[in-house]
């Protein structure tokens, strides 16, 4: 065969595979989410939204009190992963050309990367142990070391992408430095570090394995910080390995509700990310 | 003078919260080295080679979870690479405009869902699917290998690594379509003007090129699929056994510290599922620490931060 001809069958041969890998991938996520959509919808009603977990073959069961724990656990990490994820990223923005800043750049990646359930054994060492209990704040612990990286580093880009000129403008003006980062530089950058809080609570809201043994999880309604917490993700996995149909009609459910939180932060977050880009362009 | 006060504190306040960060990992670290010792100090290298774990008579090994958590990863590598470097190409060299962002955002789609709800579907939907039709076929037509005999059970090695494939892939395809992306267009004008098709313009211009970056990719979608605990704990089996069949059970690092955790009755047993960790938190970290200096080798400085 000519090799003129070879080459040109090769090539057309490559890029239709490139393009079937495309495809092909989008098959799993198809299925997923007909599953989750169709078994979903069909196992929820109001009892899934307000009811405690009943006994297998009582009517009327539901997720409540995990929805009500995962919310509260998300919550309780907010409260103390932003402040320190944002004024971090405040440090490493404004005060970052060190070698210091260098080490806390490098370390925040690598915690990035740590399996979560690493994360998890790391707060029952340090929470559980000690309080000889499963607990919400244990739970809200290793969530939080999970969301500061992602906080931390997109609060610093988005700092980095406030002009100089606004930040030497307000400096001229003789306002400490102080009044500027908050009031000029983080202002300007909200809508970006927003985003990141969002992507960051997104993650958080699906993680399992870091609450297995940490939150714990409990079949009744909330009652202390110091106490085992539900959580909706714990409450899926409990479900979906028993050998019982009704539950596993409840853990699809359970999936429907919390894909539908996770998506829901991140497209808030994507639509921040529009109001952002406008925001410069409008001015 | 309050102004001022402000001025002063307000940069070391904000310098102890950054280097919490580092505490914090160094706590992590030091906290569960210290839980460790114990099966540190009673079976010292051994634990990494003994294939013996009884929680009962605490003689504990973790090589079945080794074992399981490297063949499960190299598996899902070897489907997620290909397939994501098909996608990466396409969406970066290929594809119209108008479909390369809602194509990268569907398929970044997947990375979005918990992975419970990955584990669901593939104990309801992917190991069914796996029992009855494609564990027959590989059987039937690739039975002489040992990697397909034995009983079908639907979850097992195979399905593990299927599911932990279409998790990495949002991660390795990203990746290396930013790499791509950073790749200078002289390259490709290069090996146009020289005759080359579309494709020997990205084989030679593009992936030779990046290759370092594409090894990065790689290496962060392995360090997913290594720490990635729900999914395949619900898929895998949970046999602390060493089969050389894809249809066996298995075990994984991270799932038998799911499974095992809670029942943790003795400080031994403890000790030694944080000991796994801790090994889990090394590899990683070593893993992590590698592709982030091949990503920063292609694409610079600037481009360092490519995010999963």
């Amino acid at each position: 065969m000519n090799i003129y001809k070879k080459r040109q069958i090769v090539n057309k041969l490559m890029c239709a595979l490139a393009f079937l890998c495309a495809i092909f991938t989008l098959v799993p996520l198809i299925s997923i989410f007909g599953y989750v959509l169709s078994k979903g919808i069909t196992s929820i009603n109001l009892d899934f939204f307000i009811n405690l977990p009943k006994p297998v073959g009582e009517p009327g069961g539901g997720m409540g009190n995990a929805i009500v724990g995962t919310i509260i656990l998300i919550g309780l990490s907010c409260l103390w992963a932003i402040p320190v994820g944002v004024f971090g990223g405040v440090y490493l923005a404004e005060f970052g050309n060190n070698k210091l800043a260098a080490t806390v750049r490098f370390t925040a990646d690598v915690l990035n990367g740590i399996p979560s359930i690493v994360i998890g054994v790391f707060a029952y060492t340090l929470f559980v142990l000690p309080m000889k209990s499963f607990s919400a704040v244990s739970g809200a612990f290793a969530l939080g070391i999970i969301m500061i990286p992602t906080i931390m580093r997109t609060t610093e880009e988005m700092l980095r992408m406030v002009p100089r000129t606004l930040r030497e403008a307000a400096l001229a003006l003789g306002i400490s430095q102080f009044r500027m980062i908050v009031s000029i530089a983080l202002k300007t950058a909200l809508p970006g570090i927003l985003t990141g809080i969002l992507l960051a609570i997104a993650r958080i809201a699906g993680e399992t394995a870091p609450l297995l043994f940490t939150a714990f999880g409990n079949s009744f309604w909330h009652q202390s910080l110091g106490q085992p917490i539900a959580a909706l993700p714990l409450q899926i996995f409990a479900y979906a390995i028993s050998p019982f149909d009704d539950w596993h009609r409840q853990a699809w459910a359970g999936a429907f509700v919390l894909i539908f939180i996770v998506f829901l932060i991140s497209f808030i977050s994507r639509f921040i990310i529009g109001l952002r880009y406008k925001f410069p362009a409008s001015r | 003078m309050k102004i001022k006060f402000f001025d002063l504190g307000f940069k070391e306040a904000v310098a102890l919260l950054a280097l919490s960060v580092v505490a914090l990992t160094l706590l992590l670290v030091y906290n569960m080295a210290t839980y460790a010792m114990p099966a540190i100090q009673k079976f010292g290298l051994h634990f990494l080679s003994t294939t013996t774990w009884d929680p009962v008579k605490e003689i504990f090994g973790a090589l079945p979870f080794i074992y399981g958590t490297i063949i499960s990863s190299a598996l899902a590598l070897l489907i997620a690479v290909p397939v994501s470097l098909g996608i990466a190409i396409y969406l970066a060299e290929l594809a119209p405009a108008w479909i390369r962002e809602p194509l990268s955002f569907l398929i970044e789609l997947l990375a979005a869902i918990p992975s419970v709800v990955y584990g669901l579907w593939g104990i309801f939907v992917l190991a069914p699917f796996l029992r009855q039709d494609v564990q027959p076929f590989l059987a039937k037509y690739f039975g002489f290998l040992p990697l397909f005999q034995g009983n079908f059970y639907g979850v097992g090695m195979l399905t593990a690594g299927i599911i932990l494939s279409i998790m990495i892939i949002p991660t390795i395809s990203s990746v290396s379509r930013e790499v791509f992306l950073v790749v200078p267009f002289s390259q490709r004008e290069a090996a146009l003007a020289l005759g080359a098709t579309r494709w020997e313009t990205i084989r030679l211009g593009v992936l030779k090129y990046a290759r370092a970056g594409i090894l990065g990719a790689v290496i962060l979608g392995m360090g997913r699929a290594l720490g990635e605990t729900m999914a395949v704990t619900m898929v895998i089996g949970n046999r602390p056994e060493i089969s050389a069949s894809l249809f066996a059970p298995s075990y994984t690092m991270a799932s038998v510290i799911a499974n095992e955790f809670t029942e943790a009755t003795g400080d031994l047993f403890l000790s030694a599922l944080i000991e796994i960790g801790l090994v889990l938190f090394f590899v990683t970290l070593v893993l992590n620490i590698a592709a982030r200096a091949l990503i920063w080798q292609v694409s610079g400085k600037m481009k360092g931060e490519i995010r999963e």
